[in-house]
């Protein structure tokens, strides 16, 4: 059973798993939005660090939560907050790395490669700090360091595409056709460089989903009462002896939400890389 | 090689002075005035005069930048608000916990993840190779403060091997202080080790498709002496490179893992100046890191040089 | 008895047969070409002698070497045979060397793997295979990283490395195609020489027939994985018997059949162009270089006229082509079509660019694989003010299509569902659609195999013809320009050095650099009383 499941994961016929995985966290945060086991606003102090019974399937925390429903709701949060920090990073970091591309070695380039550069010397975390510093924590505020850090993922990625992709014949056919580098970019370069940036992007949904978890857990992210993974890994902690369900659930989730992603975005690398399946030559 | 050292470190100045106008500009120009983002809302005008008196922000931008960086550049890292110490002083405490274990945490990684690689690619395909590859899968997907607290749970609580957390002092000795930063460094070395391991085996899957491994086989090496001889130092390339990345990505750990543990380290100190809205401590200790990653940065650069001759000529 | 034999060698990897009852020999000292075209399985036999063959191959048959069955041998006796007993020279020199050891590290390491020899012996050795290879330690020292190195010095490290132990039997895959004619001359001679000196057998491996007659005593034609036809090399080429060596042969020496006659009037002209580039910074506040790439470059072209313009890389001539299409500004001279600038006031003159068109060498790398054919092929309705939409766009492209030999509805497919062959149709369909009147050819067929390109060259003579087209034909080889142009410019170090007509450039050049070239470049002669002392080339 675990050869098999490491073989599945090595030989990268990962899709079907990390899909599985990852549709399952997203459809417990789309089911949450209208049904959860238990309302997670209310408290049952009675009930309190229970560990996991029928009724409960995975225990109840130090006020008596439904932690099945805490983290069916937490899925929310986390896909929410990675899932529009990779939009942000798409949105800025790809128009940035066709135009850096687009103008090889001219200033544009240099500027916008020096100001990846830099980006790159705050991890998101500190961005997180510095903004919380400023204007207080907030799970705005975990989007938007995590979106800032991948800008310069994407920018580069896709000039680097984009680079070897202006060297081809065809982008010249276009440049005897009369076409400007505007609409060069957009028809010939940006749909070859999508398969690079869905893989990336599925990547950097994971890599979200993990920082949003980490600042939650410092308590830079989402603030209570909205309940979020990490936020709920660092109220387990003091209790880890006495309640390690607590810990354990939503550590799993993410562990889960995470592998789920990695899977997929390995499954889609294989089916979309263009090495594994050319024809021809 | 001259030539390419100055050009790094030319760049390395002038991306440390972006750096420090980037955090400047966040820390003391948006937030309009900090001495009231530094008290809160219900300060007294006098407090709030009274502060920034204190912090000279009755200066334009320009001349408090200049004071700062000065400060900095004679060690002088200005005081802090509620502690009423000096920062440098602050700093100096804490570094030698934050340091060690950065250090020890790269090279654990680094340690484990380039045999991992290397085995894992000379076996292409083998019960090995899946093996790597599973556990690195999973590796990169734990969140290490949950990875942290799981060991505390087995190897402090249930097995009593260590202690669930704080610093012994380096004046209790080498070995206990090493001790207490085992299972903090062992957590955040596991997901870059991960990362480092596939980036390592894939790097050298990659070199050893290469024509010159087939050159070098035609003359007469077996599979092993080709990928020794010729294949690993060019798959390094890529390596370096991640490990110049993870450093970066080693600090943000850092600063979450200090708190699992309650290690007084920098993170540490952010935390508690960032709740104490202490802006002073919280802009030199970030400058601080983002100058580590920096000059790990261009130790990268020197270190390609080193290996890859193209980088080398002088012309 | 013969030094390689090779007997009913068939080769599978995983079920796809590659290699279909092979058989062939070599004798020391004899140099046996062996020749086919792209997926013949050529390469793929020379490899089985060596045993590199990709994961999951599996032979059967019999390789005998020196009397030791190369296919009952373990790993570790092959080790020993490779490199010692038989050298190997590849394609691509510029890949084939480690990047991060010296030349000399390289060299050695031959020696050093096989024989217990101290670092300083082996060096000794090394500089003198690399001196026998026409690298001497006075001008390459041995501490040089390939980077330093041009495409054929790098070549002749790998040879160095191949024939340092004086094996029995050279292995040549494509040696010389990635390199220029000239440097293709000298390495051939360089490789023709060390076969004689050592007594070594070699085994040439080559797509171009006029190579492998120029260089070989025995000749191995396969196709598909088998070998269709053996022999001498005089015998062979004088009296073949097999129809796909004839046409083969006849490919390699196709001449199209053209009629038009070019006019008078003339069509485009350039004048005194002068293109420079800037190089990086030559110290680190020094100032930005500037290399020229084409120097006062002056020609007419015809209407009608076919004008081939030879060069090897590096010469220009990609330049001029992106000038002329007005892709680049120049920093002198005009260049006019129609008596019009292509470039005015600092842009590209849309007028100008509607008359003529351009197909590039590449039939991969021509077309965005995510469009369907009819929009790959209408795309430079672009240049147009009003592009003809719906039926009439169809039309269009359906006969620009129809006009190429493909059929209309090809339009729906995409281009990864053709050859690189009917790649080559499309584009020139491409080029077609605006109906120019320029047709820029940059290197245009010779990605193709021989027997492809004899057809698009008999497309575009015929074309020529039909539609009234003016060609300026861009290429390295010289043969394929000698049988479509007209006439002829030589460029070198971004000067045109000679022009003229074809047949007498050729036949009488005048230019040292066009002697040079022409005397560099194989040619296919089929003289039945030829024997091998005569060789032709200096």
């Amino acid at each position: 059973m675990l050869r098999a499941g490491l073989t599945m994961m090595a030989q990268g016929r990962s899709l079907v798993p990390g899909g599985a995985l990852t549709l399952l966290f997203a459809g417990a945060a789309v089911l949450s939005l209208f049904w959860t086991p238990y309302e997670i606003t209310s408290l049952d102090i009675a009930n309190k660090i229970k560990a996991p019974t029928l009724a409960h399937p995975l225990g109840t925390d130090h006020f008596g939560r439904d932690i099945l429903s805490m983290i069916m709701v937490g899925a929310r949060t986390s896909i929410a907050v990675a899932l529009v920090a990779v939009g942000i990073g798409m949105g800025v970091g790809v128009p940035l790395g066709l135009a850096a591309a687009a103008r090889k070695g001219s200033l544009l380039d240099e500027v916008i490669m020096r100001g990846n550069d830099l980006v790159f010397a705050f991890p998101s975390l500190l961005i997180a700090i510095m903004i919380t510093a400023v204007f207080g924590a907030s799970a705005v505020n975990a989007i938007i360091a995590i979106g800032i850090f991948n800008i310069p993922v994407f920018a580069r990625l896709t000039r680097s595409g984009a680079l070897s992709l202006w060297t081809q014949d065809y982008v010249l056919a276009a440049r005897v056709a009369g076409k400007g580098a505007a609409r060069i970019s957009a028809e010939h370069i940006l749909p070859n460089v999508t398969n690079l940036l869905i893989v990336q992007g599925t990547i950097q949904f994971s890599l979200g989903i993990l920082a949003e978890a980490g600042l939650s857990y410092v308590g830079l992210g989402a603030q209570p009462p909205t309940p979020s993974w990490g936020r709920m890994l660092a109220d387990s902690q003091t209790m880890i002896s006495l309640a390690p369900h607590m810990a354990i659930f939503p550590g799993m989730a993410i562990l889960l939400t995470v592998l789920g992603l990695n899977l997929m975005g390995d499954g889609l690398r294989d089916l979309l890389d263009p090495r594994l399946r050319r024809t021809g030559r | 090689m001259l030539r390419y050292v100055i050009k790094k470190l030319v760049s390395l100045v002038v991306s440390l002075f972006v750096a420090s106008v980037v955090i400047f500009l966040a820390l003391e120009v948006v937030p309009g005035d900090p001495a009231a983002s530094m008290l809160g809302v219900n300060a007294q005008e006098d407090t709030l005069a009274a502060l920034r008196e204190e912090l000279g922000l009755n200066r334009g931008p320009a001349a408090r930048y200049g004071n700062w960086v000065g400060g900095m550049l004679v060690g002088d890292f200005g005081t802090s608000y509620t502690y009423r110490t000096p920062v440098s002083e602050m700093i100096a405490d804490r570094i030698w916990i934050s340091l060690p274990l950065a250090l020890l945490a790269l090279s654990l990684s680094t340690l484990i993840a380039i045999p991992a690689g290397i085995w894992a690619a000379s076996r292409r395909g083998s019960g090995v190779d899946l093996g790597v590859m599973g556990v690195t899968q999973l590796g990169v997907a734990i969140p290490n403060f949950w990875f942290a607290m799981l060991m505390v749970l087995v190897f402090a609580i249930n097995l009593r091997w260590f202690s669930a957390g704080g610093f012994a002092g380096w004046e209790s000795g080498f070995w206990p202080a090493i001790h207490s930063l085992t299972l903090p460094a062992i957590a955040l070395a596991l997901p870059q080790a991960s990362i480092l391991t596939r980036v390592m085996r894939s790097a050298l899957l990659d070199t050893l498709g290469e024509d010159f491994i087939r050159t070098a086989r035609a003359k007469g090496l077996s599979r092993a002496q080709a990928l020794w001889r010729h294949a690993l130092r060019n798959a390094l390339i890529p390596v370096l490179t991640i490990i110049g990345l993870q450093f970066s990505f080693l600090i943000a750990g850092a600063i979450i893992i200090e708190n699992v543990f309650f290690l007084p380290g920098l993170g540490r100190l952010v935390f508690q100046s960032i709740s104490a809205r202490d802006l002073i401590v919280v802009e030199s200790v970030v400058m601080l890191l983002v100058c580590a990653v920096i000059i790990v940065n261009f130790v990268v650069d020197i270190a390609y040089a080193a290996v890859d001759p193209r980088l080398r000529r002088a012309r | 008895m013969t030094l390689l034999q090779i007997d009913r060698l068939s080769m599978d990897v995983g079920r796809l047969p590659i290699l279909r009852a092979v058989s062939l020999g070599v004798d020391a000292g004899r140099i046996l070409g062996v020749i086919g075209e792209s997926g013949s399985g050529k390469s793929m036999t020379a490899l089985s002698v060596m045993q590199l063959l990709p994961d999951g191959a599996r032979c059967s048959g019999r390789i005998s070497l020196a009397g030791q069955e190369v296919l009952t041998l373990s790993e570790p006796a092959l080790c020993k045979m490779r490199g010692r007993d038989v050298g190997m020279v590849f394609q691509e020199p510029m890949t084939a060397l480690n990047p991060l050891q010296t030349i000399g590290a390289q060299v050695a390491e031959t020696i050093r793997i096989h024989e217990r020899v101290t670092r300083a012996e082996a060096l000794r050795r090394a500089a003198e295979a690399l001196r026998r290879a026409e690298l001497p330690q006075d001008r390459f020292p041995m501490s040089r990283y390939p980077h330093e190195l041009s495409g054929g010095q790098r070549q002749r490290v790998v040879i160095a490395m191949a024939i340092a132990l004086r094996p029995r039997l050279l292995i040549a895959d494509e040696p010389t195609t990635a390199l220029d004619v000239t440097t293709q001359a000298e390495i051939l001679k360089l490789l023709k020489r060390l076969v004689v000196e050592d007594g070594m057998a070699c085994m040439l491996i080559s797509h171009d027939l006029a190579v492998v007659a120029d260089m070989a005593d025995d000749i191995v034609i396969m196709r598909s994985g088998e070998v269709v036809e053996s022999g001498p090399v005089d015998r062979l080429l004088s009296q073949m018997r097999h129809p796909y060596s004839k046409a083969l042969l006849a490919a390699s020496s196709h001449v199209p059949n053209r009629l038009a006659q070019p006019r008078e009037a003339s069509l485009l002209s350039v004048q005194g162009v002068v293109r420079d580039y800037a190089t990086p910074r030559s110290g680190f506040w020094g100032r930005v270089g500037t290399f020229r790439a084409v120097n006062d470059v002056s020609f007419e072209i015809r209407r009608g006229e076919s004008l081939g313009l030879v060069g090897e890389s590096g010469c220009g001539k990609s330049t001029l082509t992106r000038a002329i299409l007005g892709l680049e500004e120049v920093q002198a001279g005009t260049i006019e079509l129609n008596g019009q600038p292509v470039f005015s006031g600092h842009r590209p003159n849309r007028d100008v660019r509607r008359h003529m068109q351009v197909v590039f060498q590449d039939p991969y790398g021509s077309f965005n694989p995510r469009h369907r054919v009819d929009r790959l092929v209408s795309e430079p309705f672009h240049l147009l003010d009003e592009p003809p939409k719906g039926t009439a766009r169809a039309d269009a492209v359906a006969q620009a299509l129809e006009s190429v030999g493909l059929a209309a509805d090809d339009g729906r497919k995409f281009i990864h569902e053709f050859s690189g062959g009917q790649r080559q149709r499309i584009a020139i369909a491409r080029a077609l659609i605006i109906r120019p009147e320029l047709i820029i050819l940059d290197e245009a067929v010779s990605a193709l195999d021989v027997q492809v390109r004899a057809q698009i060259l008999d497309l575009l003579a015929d074309l020529g013809d039909r539609l009234g087209l003016t060609y300026l034909f861009i290429s390295h080889d010289l043969s394929v320009v000698r049988s479509i142009t007209d006439r002829v410019l030589v460029m070198q170090d971004g000067r045109i050095v000679e022009h003229g007509v074809t047949q007498e450039v050729f036949d009488v050049p005048g230019h040292a650099y066009t002697q040079q070239l022409v005397a560099a470049a194989p040619r296919l002669t089929v003289e039945p009383e030829r024997t091998n002392d005569d060789d032709a080339r200096p």
